[in-house]
């Protein structure tokens, strides 16, 4: 099974980096699915799921940007109260860690979508398989 | 093996290279009092006569001469010969104080482009090679210099000068450069701006030899070149008033050698003047033995260096100086702390997260001196967990205070952030009010 690649870029806080980030992947006609930003202080950092993300990689690396790929699980999510417990619960027992995690509703909209970063994404893999959690692959994430 | 330019003298038994070095320092001595109004008037001051100058040792009789003198006498005040004999000038940049010049007899470019046609010989450069010349030309000694040398000893000379990355890369491959000579942060900018054009400096071109200096570098740099490049990195060493750029490592990477015929090098301590021990830390003194326009008599460069007179397994028997350490004028005083930026720099780039290039800026909060390094992340060092990102902020902090004994706030920029030098990179940004 091949993992779903996010997109991790390295940015200083000052005005207008993002903005440089959006329009790199615009001009690229590259698709931003889900994206999120960690800051600490004076640097941040950028989690992007995209349409094409090894397309979005070689951009924003020609555009000198300082970026790496990551393995992370998209998992659906019902969109209802209890949704995330359902899900993070089964990983803590299992003794499987969330480095971080987010999340974003597909257009479809009866689910939402949980990206999730672990530290050992074979068995997040296995005991959310084992709980009928459905997880997205990704054809599926190109094609929302 | 490469082999020598000069060998008779190169190789010169010390005995013999001694009694050459009293009898040029006798008649230096002689001719400076002789012709400049300035050394006579200082020889009087010290009570010293030329005929007081007997052996080498007496040197430490002589006066020093200073940066300071030649600003004093600016423009020529300090000439031994007559316009008439002096065929070129150069003028330092004088970004620290009122600019100086230097002036050469015809000799005088000749003993130049000499030393540097040994020094290019002795790391393996004859005239098979193509040597692209990327320091300034023009007032700076750096272009013009390595141009002379490395004319003299046959090679081709591709005199790019300074910026226009990219054709200089193009030049380098169509015109197999096998050698280029620039300051080391317009090399690691060359390599940089290659990377962007697709060009591989190890496969796409023939260059196997650089000839780096201007500015001080750290070995750590100079394995960083010479592992991404598959170059042999040489450095390079000299200072506009004592001719320009004149002396290199040779091929076996062990010392610079200083031409002990053209040049008496003294390493002193900076605070009793008196003579330092080979292999301890002291500031360079030179006294040119064979130069006619502007002849100095035991300038202090300000540089701190090490000497070892033994002679080397190349066969040379000049003495060799290690890499320099710093200039003095480089030095900051932060918190009262003596920093050094080769400190920096050599501690930087030990970090593999690390990128090439830094800086160092140097601020005032209300009574406390702040240090703050900023250096580029690579993409190697890059792990998105904001947790990895702030443990290599502070195990940079935590390797420069090992060294440096003082704390720095270390920022992390993104790549391309720091400004990139053609000439001599300006790390330090010194926002201290006096």
């Amino acid at each position: 099974m091949s993992e779903i690649k996010q997109i991790s870029l390295f940015v200083e806080n000052r005005p207008g980096r993002t903005a440089k980030v959006a329009k790199t992947l615009s001009d690229a006609g590259v698709n931003i699915r889900a994206l999120t930003i960690a800051e600490a202080g004076d640097f941040g950092v950028i989690r992007m799921v995209l349409d094409d993300p090894e397309k979005g990689y070689k951009v924003l690396k020609e555009n000198a940007f300082t970026v790496s790929m990551t393995d992370v699980l998209a998992v659906e999510m019902k969109d209802t109260p209890g949704g995330l417990y359902e899900i993070v619960n089964t990983l803590g027992q299992s003794h499987v860690n969330v480095d971080y995690a987010y999340a974003f509703v597909t257009a479809k909209a009866q689910r939402a979508m949980l990206i999730l970063r672990v530290d050992d994404i074979a068995k997040a893999r296995q005991v959310l398989s084992e709980k009928n959690v459905k997880i997205a692959t990704k054809e599926e994430i190109q094609a929302i | 093996m490469s082999g020598y330019w000069d060998p008779h003298i190169e190789r010169m038994p010390l005995e013999d290279l001694h009694a050459l070095q009293e009898d040029r320092l006798k008649s230096v001595v002689r001719y400076v009092y002789d012709h400049s109004a300035f050394y006579r008037r200082r020889f009087k001051e010290a009570g010293v006569e030329p005929s007081d100058i007997r052996t080498l040792a007496d040197v430490s009789k002589l006066p020093f001469t200073r940066k300071v003198d030649l600003r004093d006498n600016y423009p020529t005040g300090m000439f031994s010969a007559p316009r008439s004999q002096v065929v070129r000038y150069h003028v330092s940049s004088g970004t620290t104080g009122k600019p100086t010049v230097v002036g050469y007899t015809k000799g005088d470019i000749e003993t130049w482009s000499e030393s540097l046609a040994r020094a290019l010989t002795s790391i393996g450069l004859d005239s098979d090679d193509v040597v692209q010349v990327g320091y300034g030309y023009g007032l700076f000694t750096g272009g013009l210099g390595l141009h002379y040398g490395a004319e003299r000893m046959g090679a081709t000379v591709l005199p790019v000068g300074t910026g226009n990355t990219e054709r200089q890369i193009e030049l380098m491959q169509d015109l197999e450069t096998t050698a280029i000579a620039c300051t080391p942060s317009y090399f690691l900018h060359i390599m940089e701006v290659a990377e962007k054009m697709g060009v591989s400096i190890k496969k796409d071109t023939k260059l196997k030899t650089g000839i780096f200096g201007a500015e001080p570098w750290s070995l750590e740099t100079r394995k960083r070149i010479e592992d991404a490049t598959g170059i042999n990195a040489y450095d390079i060493y000299g200072t506009s008033e004592i001719s320009g750029p004149l002396f290199t490592e040779c091929h076996v990477k062990k010392g610079i050698h200083v031409w002990a015929d053209m040049f008496l090098t003294e390493v002193l301590d900076p605070k009793t003047d008196e003579p330092v021990e080979d292999g301890e830390t002291g500031e360079l003194v030179f006294t040119t033995l064979h130069k006619f326009a502007l002849p100095l008599i035991r300038y202090r460069i300000g540089d701190l260096s090490i000497m070892n007179s033994e002679p080397c397994e190349c066969g040379r028997t000049h003495p060799r100086i290690m890499r320099i350490l710093g200039r003095t004028d480089d030095m900051l005083i932060i918190r009262g702390i003596n920093v050094f930026p080769s400190q920096v720099e050599a501690v930087l780039m030990n970090i593999s997260e690390v990128g090439d290039h830094w800086e160092i800026l140097v601020d005032r909060k209300g009574p406390l001196d702040m240090m703050t390094v900023r250096v580029e992340l690579t993409s190697a060092g890059f792990s998105d967990k904001i947790g990895d990102l702030i443990k290599l902020k502070k195990k940079i902090s935590k390797e420069l205070k090992g060294v440096l004994n003082i704390a720095a706030e270390v920022d992390l920029v993104e790549p391309g952030t720091i400004p990139r030098s053609m000439g001599k990179a300006k790390r330090v940004t010194d926002n201290r009010k006096v």
